[in-house]
């Protein structure tokens, strides 16, 4: 009964094996299920802005059309959210987050541009802002940032934060940052056509906010459709 | 790296749970569930009962003894008082009219010098000891000398339960002596045991002629001598329905004091007897179970200190978030199972612990404990064990390098 049973520690090592085939093949079928949900999150989003797009170029030559509510919806927190667990879980680099990072980060400058021309045919003002940051571990003010915003965010509901990883290949991003002439600094915002280097805290950047004309109002803002 | 080592440990943790497993299924036709045959013969045999300001529980002890269900003639109570400064005597002294108990008092040396004393005074075939914390089932010795009837068992180990239970920790033990159950019967099939505890271990008397007494070993000699047997080549074998009742630390403290003292044991004596590990000559013992306990005690040291790192980050994390923001609640959400942690090192954990409660519900088949049915004391052990045994393990681990000797009491 002393002596080794080379048969049973191998059996036992191909059963152990099978367990960590099983574990690591469960944990990958969950982690893909949570890729799809964000994809169809991201899908449903994008059909929602051709939707409003269309909308809109079928009938800004005649009327305004206000969808400050129905653009970019309460789904890009939600998204937001679970794009930065995935980071987290699978890792910055990992290419299915780069993917999903990239879609997002297009979403967000389509909805972006849609707002704009929306403000602007409509003569109303919707404060944005533009947020540029990298989560590589290199910009430790990055995440005092992001602490702020999502208390802002959740204090104002109307307010648009646009939020824009810096590292990713993006040449939209590239060009957005050129439009805005940012430097190469971070993190960065912009706050109604200002830009902001650095850490600002958050009195300052409320200050900001409220200095805008309306601003407060629009966390009463509902969606409505001028014709 | 650091994924690298968790992966790695977690893979051994696994394997030495569906080791056990295995072997427990391929050698579980040779168990019987209870063993109620009589032995063909009934060997002399002498219990030493060690004790030191015992006052409270050595009355119950001796109690016990005299109703094991074992010839009488056959039978001798050894009550060694190891220089008490309580009542422990006068308690002893009220059973000295009985002719199976005899009392010897002595200086204070340890419990190791008591046990010896009692050693030196028998002739019988068969000795062992009962700590005078520790009560004994009426069948137990005689189920224990059924397994001597093979003539190569040179010691036989008993079923230690947790006497009375109330606090959760002794709870936490409860579930806890109940998996040793299990491991020990296991272990038993491995020929791998290599502690004969101090609550009801019997030897053949031939052993200690041959190998000599007990000697001091950082107050842990029931460990030094099972690894001393082991060393020579000597079977011990286990009786999983000879149960045994010891009375286990009601607190932390106590607990974490008891453990600190038994872990830097194992250090220290595994230490000595190095020569056991990785010889081929020692079987299974030398090339997995004492590798293996030694890795599962170190792992226990480095998830400590990963925890310790991710709890220092988060609240890192959190404080800057105050300092930032200030506190604020979010508002509250519903749960959502896309935020679960279901990564690879989470599930395995998982099925780590469900192989744990499949140890402790074997072992409470195996001691007949009504049937296998999940109970609280095993979620009590694994919540508290989890954060208890690290603290032990790593201040054991820090005294046997510093040589720093860990206290009886």
């Amino acid at each position: 009964m002393r002596a080794l049973d080379f048969k049973k520690y191998a059996l036992v090592f191909v059963i152990t094996a099978a367990i960590f085939g099983t574990a690591l093949y469960i944990s990958n079928l969950l982690s893909n299920r949570r890729i799809a949900e964000i994809q169809a999150i991201e899908d449903k989003i994008s059909i929602d802005i051709l939707s409003s797009e269309t909308q809109y170029a079928l009938l800004s030559e005649s009327s305004c059309v206000n969808l400050a509510g129905s653009v970019l919806s309460q789904e890009i927190n939600s998204l937001a959210e679970r794009l930065s667990y995935m980071e987290n879980s699978l890792g910055v680099d990992n290419p299915e987050v780069v993917r999903l990072k990239r879609y997002y980060s297009l979403l967000q400058i389509k909805d972006y541009l849609l707002m704009k021309k929306v403000n602007s045919q409509c003569g109303i003002k919707s404060v944005t802002m533009l947020y540029f940051y990298s989560n590589r571990g290199d910009c430790e003010d990055c995440t005092k940032i992001g602490y702020i915003l999502t208390y802002l965010r959740e204090k104002y509901p109307k307010l648009r934060v646009y939020a824009f990883d810096a590292n990713l290949d993006l040449s939209a991003i590239k060009t957005l940052r050129a439009l805005y002439s940012v430097k190469d600094v971070l993190p960065v915002i912009t706050i109604d056509q200002k830009v902001f280097y650095g850490f600002q805290d958050k009195e300052t950047i409320e200050k900001e906010l409220l200095k805008i004309k309306g601003f407060d109002k629009t966390t009463a803002t509902t969606t409505q459709v001028n014709e | 790296m650091d994924s690298i080592i968790t992966y790695f440990l977690l893979f051994t943790s696994l394997y030495t749970e569906v080791f056990l497993l295995v072997t427990f299924f391929e050698l579980r036709s040779s168990i019987t569930l209870v063993d109620n045959q009589d032995p063909r013969e009934y060997p002399s045999v002498t219990i030493i009962v060690p004790c030191f300001n015992e006052e409270k529980t050595i009355g119950g002890t001796i109690m016990s003894l005299l109703e094991l269900n074992y010839p009488k003639d056959k039978l001798s109570i050894f009550i060694v008082d190891d220089g008490s400064t309580d009542a422990t005597v006068a308690v002893a002294q009220k059973f000295q009219n009985n002719q199976n108990v005899k009392i010897f008092r002595k200086e204070n040396g340890g419990k190791h010098t008591a046990f010896n004393l009692g050693l030196m005074n028998t002739t019988s075939d068969l000795v062992g000891c009962l700590d005078a914390d520790s009560f004994v089932d009426p069948n137990a010795l005689r189920r224990i000398v059924l397994r001597f009837e093979n003539a190569e068992v040179m010691a036989v180990t008993p079923a230690m339960k947790v006497h009375e239970p109330k606090t959760i920790i002794q709870l936490m033990q409860k579930a806890e002596y109940t998996m040793a159950i299990f491991n020990r019967k296991v272990l038993s099939f491995l020929g791998s045991l290599y502690i004969t505890p101090g609550p009801f271990s019997i030897f053949r008397k031939s052993v200690f002629d041959k190998l000599g007494l007990y000697r001091k070993a950082y107050n842990t000699e029931d460990l030094e001598f099972g690894l001393r047997m082991q060393t020579h080549g000597l079977i011990i074998e286990n009786a999983h329905d000879a149960y045994v009742y010891t009375a286990t630390p009601r607190t932390v403290r106590a607990l974490l004091k008891q453990r600190i003292r038994w872990s830097y044991g194992f250090f220290k004596n595994a230490f000595d007897h190095r020569a056991l590990f990785f010889n081929r000559k020692y079987g299974n013992l030398s090339s997995f179970v004492l590798p293996i306990a030694i890795l599962s005690l170190t792992s226990v040291v480095y998830f400590v200190i990963r925890f310790l790192l991710q709890t220092f980050s988060a609240s890192y994390n959190a404080i800057v978030k105050i300092l930032t923001v200030g506190i604020h609640f979010g508002a509250p959400g519903f749960p959502d199972w896309f935020f679960l942690n279901t990564g690879f090192a989470t599930i395995l954990g998982i099925t780590s612990v469900m192989f744990v409660f499949a140890l402790i519900l074997l072992g409470k088949w195996l001691s007949s404990e009504g049937g296998p049915r999940i109970s609280r004391d095993m979620f009590y052990f694994v919540a508290l064990y989890a954060i208890l045994a690290p603290l032990w393990i790593t201040k054991a681990a820090y005294d046997a390098v510093l040589s720093h000797e860990t206290p009886w009491r």
